[in-house]
């Protein structure tokens, strides 16, 4: 009987702090309201607290060190031409604040949609005459977070109109489109049944304002595409190709339902 | 990550006997030598296995690590102020290096 007892005082806790959690969810509370807009609320707000502490203090944050990184291939010269991101672009702080509010973006030149990793390297192709950096590297990933970094604490706004629109819609169907052996689509666990718990999770949204980010799972900092693929598995479906249309698409569709939340490149996630 | 780069935080004054926090952290891949590669080997342990902390040449704080510390290992410390000086941090790779840092405080 004691342990019926103390088993059922312990299910009473954990439903408290789940029930305090979800009520800070709904309201604002705890210092979330910045992360909350209308009914969009980050991944932050579904974070622990010792998470969000590691995020807001940029020394605790692992993520900055891909920021620092990045901001000295900013200036470091690299390629044929001899020019580093630099020679174009200036200062970091001025010429790319705001501009990863912006990705996915539609590119007039490729004719189609694409990311913030894609931009930084039709740059190196094209200006720098530099080789590509690949998919997931140590420098993709700084250019990135370092890039994405300028634009901490403005609303995402991605335009879906115009040249993006057929992008926009392909993003959405696959958004909303069931595959792998569970059945499931992304909306299955980030909309219909977000901020219910998957074992001892709790689903978020599945906002992107704050990739690329450190997730403690993986020990490392990671970009959305990552995420997607990890996302993928779990759905037991077959993952597609770093930077494939068909992930570029569902970027742009997640950043759209994003649109109005902060950037906190580089957040921290379990 | 290819190089190693160290961070520490030191109050740059403080008052004689006032308690302040240390906080270091290093970019450190710790891989902890129980991960098998593609062809099923073991990757080889490498981690930061002892941290040292020394005021003007004086040990203050010393801790030994295992396997289990998380990648880009962050520590957070508390010390009291006895003197002005430099507070010298070394992290122990098992390779054999030594990463250090260093931070100056004056002691009023």
């Amino acid at each position: 009987m004691k342990y019926v007892i103390a088993g059922a005082m312990v299910a009473a806790g954990l439903l408290a702090h789940g029930a305090v959690r979800a009520a800070d969810a709904q309201t604002g509370g705890d210092g979330l309201g910045k992360y909350i807009v209308g009914d969009k609320r980050s991944g932050y707000v579904f974070a622990e607290p010792d998470t969000r502490a590691m995020q807001d203090d940029d020394f605790q944050n692992p993520g900055m060190v891909w920021v620092e990184a990045g901001k000295q291939l900013w200036s470091t010269p690299d390629g044929a031409a001899g020019k580093s991101c630099q020679t174009c672009h200036g200062d970091a702080a001025t010429s790319m604040k705001g501009v990863a509010t912006h990705y996915p973006k539609f590119n007039p030149r490729v004719g189609k949609v694409i990311d913030l990793e894609q931009r930084i390297d039709m740059c190196r192709a094209k200006a720098l005459q530099a080789k590509p950096y690949p998919w997931e590297s140590h420098e993709l990933l700084a250019m990135t977070t370092f890039i994405k970094n300028q634009s901490r604490g403005m609303p995402m706004n991605v335009a879906v109109d115009g040249p993006a629109a057929p992008f926009f819609e392909k993003g959405k169907e696959s958004f909303y489109r069931r595959r792998g052996q569970l059945d499931l689509s992304c909306a299955s666990c980030h909309e219909t049944l977000e901020g219910r718990h998957l074992r001892a999770d709790v689903l978020s949204q599945g906002q992107t304002n704050g990739f690329p980010t450190y997730r403690l799972g993986w020990q490392t900092l990671g970009s959305l595409q990552k995420r997607i693929k990890g996302c993928d598995k779990q759905m037991r479906a077959d993952p597609h190709a770093f930077g494939s249309d068909e992930y570029v698409n569902l970027e742009l569709y997640l950043a759209w339902r994003g649109n109005g939340l902060p950037v906190e490149t580089p957040a921290v996630r379990k | 990550m290819a190089d190693v780069k160290a961070r520490v935080k030191v109050p740059a004054t403080a008052t004689k006997g006032e308690i302040i926090e240390i906080k270091t952290a290093i970019a450190h891949a710790m891989e902890s030598g129980q991960r098998k590669d593609k062809e099923g080997k073991a990757i080889p342990r490498k981690i930061i296995n002892k941290f040292v902390c020394t005021l003007n040449g004086k040990e203050l704080f010393r801790s030994d690590w295992y396997t289990a510390v998380s990648a880009n290992p962050y520590l957070s410390f508390f010390v009291r102020a006895t003197e002005s000086g430099t507070y010298d941090f070394a992290w122990y790779d098992d390779d054999g290096s030594v990463y250090h840092a260093s931070a100056s405080i004056a002691v009023s």
